[in-house]
């Protein structure tokens, strides 16, 4: 059964667990900067939303690159970026409409959530369950395919 | 029956590709006229600046994906006889198909001046043009780029960072007229003069004088620029003459498509750069000329020519991004704004960094942006998504930098 990330943002207290867990396990350091998962906060609202790659099935990036460079790992179902084969031309980072995949400019490459194959440290680091890593036909994960398709360029005639 | 792809490119890759996914029950035959595996011109760049092989620049790692379900065979198109169903190769084959796909992409046109066609003068187009290229440069080499168009600009990359003394000259009053608006297409100019670039504006090559150990280029308003080799990137034209007489129709050179990537006549599509198809953002039909079309077209065009009319193309939205000595700029869609929309803009000139937005009442239809490199295909999302933005309007309008908030706010009614 794959696993996806569910993400609950009325439980977020903007505490930056998450980007501080992420970074460290991807980048080796305590650097919300350098984390693949963001906390955006609306200060009027009052609000904090945790936002990530959902993994999603048209895998807008993985399509886009021109030299087979991101591949899904069929165990965590996860599109992840090859380093070595990635040239960082960019092209992924503007065909995702969700904003997931970032250039890296120390390194060249691009980078985007991999799910840390199959461990996801944020949801390892999130104190109060806003970010879960559950079965993936939770009903979190329909809501985010439902705005994936809202951005679907090939909708199906009839 | 077969199912028969000219071009290997992106476009009759993923075509050929998704044509077996859907229909594994029919052959389908890839031919291209270039003698390498099929192969990404996006990575030539890359490939000069030795951060790849050649191998690195091919679309499909593995050696045996074009084995048995797609055919991979070298041949040039020549001609069709679209009555009986039969491309003609230049060799002699023909190719009975149930479906043909024109994916046969573009190639750049040369400005018709004295002296183009010398030794020393190259498109930067082909995995042959860079081996060329790269047995000429090496640094301090002389190179002068004519045109600073989305091509010259990728490649402007690669020249300098191999060290070469360059000269660009561009037709335009600015850097990628046709991507960037003015403001960031001039300090994307004054960015290039400050890491040593020689960027020629509003200016001409008139002709090429070849002598025995250089040339001599001699450029609008009487300058004169030595060099060792003349890269030309003056724009492209769909390869699309094989067609000649088969009555399908061209736009802008290129095959007009229908919104099922179908020509004019039933049973030949067309996709990628060899297509001239709708366009998301202007509603027009066009050739974007950019891989992500390219890849868009290719899937869109093979679901309709297993099943015609089972997949809608609801336009693909222009998108480019560039990376030019280390500064990013990117385009999307409506950039230049439409008529009775409103925009909005934020500038640093010392760091470089820009964002322009424009809106059609209260929904984002394009963007520019300079030294920007998080979120950044969230413009595409606003843009595709065709989302109300409602009060976050005004506060984009305030501070353009909030375009993930804004998504979030659309989205997720955050
Ligand atoms: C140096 C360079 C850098 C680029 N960088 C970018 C970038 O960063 N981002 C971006 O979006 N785009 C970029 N592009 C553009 C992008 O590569 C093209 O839009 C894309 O390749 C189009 O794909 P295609 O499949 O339509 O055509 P192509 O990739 O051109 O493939 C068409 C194939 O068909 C073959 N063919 C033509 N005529 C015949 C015939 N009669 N018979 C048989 N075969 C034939 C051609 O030889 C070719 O192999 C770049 C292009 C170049 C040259
Ligand atoms: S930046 Fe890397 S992963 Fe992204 S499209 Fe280019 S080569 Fe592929």
């Amino acid at each position: 059964m794959l696993r996806s990330l569910n993400i609950n943002p009325d439980k977020c207290t903007g505490c930056l667990q998450c980007e501080m867990a992420c970074s460290f396990e991807n980048e080796g350091v305590f650097n919300p900067a350098k984390s693949r998962i963001k906390i955006f906060t609306f200060h009027d609202e009052g609000r904090f939303v945790p936002y990530t790659c959902t993994q999603c099935d048209e895998a807008w990036c993985l399509h886009a690159c021109p030299v087979e460079a991101i591949k899904m790992n069929k165990e965590t179902g996860a599109m992840e970026v090859l380093d070595a084969v990635c040239v960082g031309c960019k092209v992924c980072t503007i065909a995702c409409p969700f904003g997931t995949v970032n250039y890296n400019q120390t390194t060249g490459k691009v980078i985007k959530c991999d799910l840390c194959g199959g461990d996801p440290q944020c949801a390892a680091a999130c104190p109060t369950e806003a970010i879960t890593y559950v079965d993936a036909d939770a009903t979190g994960l329909e809501k985010m395919r439902a705005w994936a398709s809202k951005t679907d360029n090939q909708a199906h005639a009839n | 029956m077969t199912y028969v792809v000219v071009g290997t490119g992106p476009a009759g890759v993923v075509a050929a590709e998704t044509l077996c996914q859907i229909d594994p029950a029919n052959q389908v035959m890839l031919v291209g006229d270039e003698p390498e595996p099929p192969y990404s011109r996006m990575a030539i760049p890359y490939l000069l600046i030795k951060n790849i092989d050649e191998q690195g620049t091919y679309l499909r790692k593995d050696p045996e994906h074009f084995g048995n379900s797609i055919k991979h065979l070298y041949g040039i198109a020549q001609s069709v006889d679209a009555e009986s169903k039969i491309l003609h190769l230049a060799d002699g084959q023909r190719m009975n198909y149930k479906a043909l796909l024109v994916a046969t992409g573009s190639k750049p046109i040369l400005p018709p001046v004295p002296g183009i066609d010398g030794e020393r003068v190259t498109t930067c187009w082909t995995l042959e043009d860079a081996r060329k290229i790269t047995a000429t440069l090496s640094p301090g080499a002389s190179v002068l780029l004519i045109g600073a168009g989305f091509i010259g600009c990728i490649i402007l990359e690669a020249l300098v960072s191999s060290g070469a003394n360059l000269t660009v000259v561009e037709m335009g009053d600015r850097m990628v007229p046709r991507m960037l608006n003015q403001t960031s297409g001039e300090l994307l100019k004054q960015w290039c003069e400050e890491k040593g670039v020689n960027v020629m504006t509003s200016a001409q090559v008139e002709s090429i004088e070849h002598h025995p150990d250089k040339s001599i280029v001699n450029i609008s308003d009487n300058r004169q620029v030595e060099a060792e080799l003349v890269i030309s990137a003056a724009g492209v034209r769909s390869n699309a003459d094989f067609l000649d007489g088969t009555g399908v129709e061209l736009k802008n050179g290129a095959v007009a498509v229908d919104r099922h990537m179908c020509s004019s006549i039933p049973g030949i599509y067309a996709a990628g750069d060899a297509a001239c198809g709708l366009d998301f953002s202007t509603g027009d039909y066009s050739v974007q000329a950019v891989q992500p079309t390219a890849v868009e077209h290719g899937r869109i065009a093979a679901a309709n020519m297993v099943k015609h009319g089972s997949v809608l193309h609801q336009g693909c939205i222009n998108m480019n991004v560039l990376d030019t000595i280390g500064l990013i700029s990117v385009s999307y869609g409506n950039w230049q704004g439409v008529a009775g929309g409103d925009h909005t803009s934020l500038l640093d000139r010392d760091r470089f960094r820009y964002i322009n937005l424009q809106f059609s009442e209260d929904t984002l239809i394009g963007a520019n942006t300079l030294g920007m490199t998080q979120h950044v295909g969230i413009l595409r999302g606003l843009i595709q998504g065709q989302f109300k933005l409602g009060k976050w309007k005004q506060r984009l309008v305030d501070n353009p930098l909030l375009i993930m908030e804004a998504y979030l706010a659309a989205t997720q009614g955050a």
